[in-house]
């Protein structure tokens, strides 16, 4: 009996993401998310300017691709047009913490009801490898060769705990692909934001940790390891906000 | 019997799932190279598989399907 | 006919839109278009609307772009700065073939420039409003009545071609109140949107709405086929006025506000003898290039002279369209100064002296 096959909410097409490249897994958790939800007939994913701009390639579900940080504006002009489909962006660090960093805001400040599926991978991928607004301090990239100083390139932002002060946010969950178990916990938190987005309850986001081995110079293990060693002490896995939870105070 | 069987093809040689199985079962498979130009991942020792689906869960590319058999 | 109401230019544009059964503005407070989102503001909620003010001009054009894409008919407001925000954002539009109406307030510029009114967004709107070869259609109302039959006519040109159009007024026309008949707009079949971010409800392949096309043949082609439809817009959709063109020897082509104060030039001129005649454009894309091409054709005219509140943008385009055949000049005011009927006057007549060497 098939316990594991791909999901019908994602097309046949074969990524194009690098070898390694965890894209690919969070592209399929929020196909499961959709599917096990039955979602994938009324909703609308928006694709960003990134690696994951040819999104729309892959998810079975009606797709638009937006300019370079305006998926959030975009999701909301798709959800105000039609607030009984679900929707949903799929976004890099750039898109959405950089360019869209007030659309992001925004949505949130707006309580829209749409799900963001953020992919923090600390650094620009499609682009060849430049510094993020995520890009860890000392972490070098092409633009930050010397490795990311605080007085010249600032510090890093940390999206969720930024969004969760704002009252329209109803559940922010970072969480990360580095190993079975935060797959499978990211599974679940991804499919509890479609869950929260149905019910209406405000902006739901999942920040997911993510690897590059193309442009961090690692190997797709050894990337792995970078996410727990390097990422993780500065981006604590958790939940932010859960306005499902009583008593959750904020 | 637990199988996985593997779409070569769409394998990208990654070796993320080498490195989650946990009964060390799975390899890329250096005798052959797939349409992409990658060693392909592979199972040679079928009957140790458990069908856990680790491998599978870490693929980013949905090369791996798992199948348990029915005791 | 039904009975006229008294009302603002921007006004106009709202009540009409929501005639059109637009139920989705999204917008961004900006001088002198502000009536627009607090009138949308007010009403849109009676109907069951939407009214959003996003956090800037560049969320709100790709607001614009995700009801579009979701087959809703949608229009947002701007003036000058912020229309030059919302230019990537149109280019997408256009590079996914959407319709949404799309309407400029002109101001004074460069810059934050001024509040006053202004036609120097003209290049903007008909050749620069976006990168990559595109064109939107833009009208050019010239009355409150025009801010709400355009409005009407934009909404139905946005739906039949798939495209943005442009309402191009200015502070003006905006901020006057005319009386205005509501009702007057005929009824044009619209192609349905079968191609909508809907969700596809398992009973039809997912819908994709994009711009990109990563081999320079596919995106080739798309543009080719665009272009064919800007092609047949040209056929089909220029409008126009004449005032007085039959036996002048000096046409004035302006548009907008300016051409109500060139058409009190006109009547001036005549009264002394100069046989001054009006063109105005009420479409500046598609542009009126073969029926002006005509007018040079005549014998009697000699000399035109464009009338815009700008240093001289819709000349050129008056130039290329008869081929230099006759002498163009161009007076113009700017920065939100609006030209006196006798500036006009004083241009009339000294182009009309020296016109016709050629």
């Amino acid at each position: 009996m098939v316990v594991f096959k791909k999901p019908h909410a994602l097309t046949e097409t074969p990524f194009h993401y690098c070898p390694g490249c965890t894209h690919g897994i969070i592209h399929r958790l929020v196909a499961e998310a959709l599917e096990a939800l039955g979602l994938e007939g009324s909703t609308i994913g928006v694709a960003p300017v990134g690696c994951s701009v040819f999104a729309y390639n892959y998810f079975n579900c009606d797709m638009i691709q937006a300019p370079h940080g305006r998926a959030p504006a975009v999701a909301t002009g798709v959800k105000r047009a039609d607030p009984t489909k679900t929707v949903f962006t799929y976004q890099g660090d750039g898109d959405l913490a950089a360019i869209g960093t007030a659309e992001t805001i925004h949505v949130g400040a707006r309580a829209e009801n749409i799900t963001i599926i953020f992919v923090n991978n600390a650094i620009y991928g499609m682009t060849g490898g430049q510094m993020a607004p995520t890009t860890l301090i000392g972490q070098v990239t092409t633009t930050t060769p010397y490795g990311r100083k605080n007085d010249v390139q600032g510090s890093p932002i940390r999206v969720c705990e930024m969004l969760s002060t704002l009252d329209g946010v109803a559940y922010a969950e970072r969480v990360s692909v580095d190993s079975v178990k935060n797959v499978l916990s990211a599974k679940k938190a991804i499919k509890k934001a479609f869950e929260i987005q149905s019910k209406g309850l405000g902006l739901t986001i999942v920040e997911v940790l993510s690897t590059c081995p193309t442009n961090w110079g690692l190997s797709p293990v050894k990337s792995l390891d970078w996410v727990r060693e390097a990422m993780m002490p500065y981006y604590p896995l958790g939940v932010y906000k859960d306005v499902t939870k009583e008593g959750e105070q904020k | 019997m637990n199988k996985v069987t593997f779409k070569i093809d769409l394998c990208k040689g990654c070796g993320l799932c080498v490195n989650a199985c946990p009964k060390k079962i799975v390899l890329l498979d250096d005798k052959q190279i797939n349409a992409k130009g990658y060693h392909p991942a592979c199972v040679l020792e079928m009957e140790k598989c458990i069908g856990c689906a680790m491998c599978a869960t870490m693929c980013p590319d949905l090369v791996i399907i798992v199948e348990k058999g029915d005791k | 006919m039904s009975e006229k109401v008294l009302m603002k230019g921007n006004e106009a544009i709202a009540e009409a839109t929501i005639r059109a059964g637009c139920k989705l503005f999204f917008g961004y407070p900006i001088t002198p278009q502000n009536e627009i989102p607090e009138y949308m503001a007010k009403n849109m909620p009676k109907i069951g609307g939407l009214c959003l003010q996003a956090e800037s001009e560049v969320a709100a054009i790709n607001m614009v772009l995700g009801a579009a894409a979701a087959g809703a008919r949608v229009i947002t407001s701007s003036s000058s700065p912020g229309i030059s925000l919302k230019g990537e954002g149109i280019s997408y539009i256009v590079g996914s073939d959407l319709p949404c109406v799309i309407v400029n307030v002109q101001r004074g510029g460069p810059g934050l420039g001024g509040i006053q009114p202004a036609q120097s967004d003209y290049n903007q709107a008909t050749k620069a409003l976006g990168h990559g070869d595109m064109h939107i259609i833009v009208l050019a109302p010239s009355s409150v009545q025009e801010m709400a039959t355009l409005t009407g006519e934009a909404f139905d040109l946005a739906d039949i071609y798939r495209m943005p159009v442009m309402l191009l007024a200015d502070g003006a026309l905006g901020q006057m109140m005319e009386p205005v008949d509501l009702e007057a707009k005929e009824k044009r079949t619209l192609p349905p949107k079968d191609w909508a971010c809907t969700g596809h409800g398992g009973k039809r392949p997912y819908n994709v709405v994009n711009s990109l096309y990563i081999q320079p043949d596919v995106l080739e082609k798309t543009i080719i086929e665009r272009f064919k439809k800007y092609d047949e817009i040209k056929q089909k959709e220029v409008k126009y006025e004449e005032y007085l063109t039959d036996d002048a020897e000096i046409i004035l082509v302006s548009y907008g506000i300016t051409a109500r104060i060139a058409k009190t030039a006109v009547k001036h001129a005549r009264t002394m003898g100069i046989k001054a005649g009006l063109f105005r454009p009420v479409t500046l894309f598609p542009f009126p290039s073969e029926q002006l091409d005509r007018l040079a054709d005549k014998t009697s005219v000699k000399t035109f002279l464009s009338v815009e509140m700008n240093m001289g943008q819709m000349i050129n385009d008056i130039k290329v369209a008869i081929n230099c055949k006759k002498d163009v000049y161009h007076f113009g005011r700017t920065g939100g100064v609006i030209p006196t009927p006798d500036e006009i006057l004083e241009n009339i007549k000294k182009y009309a002296a020296v016109g016709g060497k050629i």
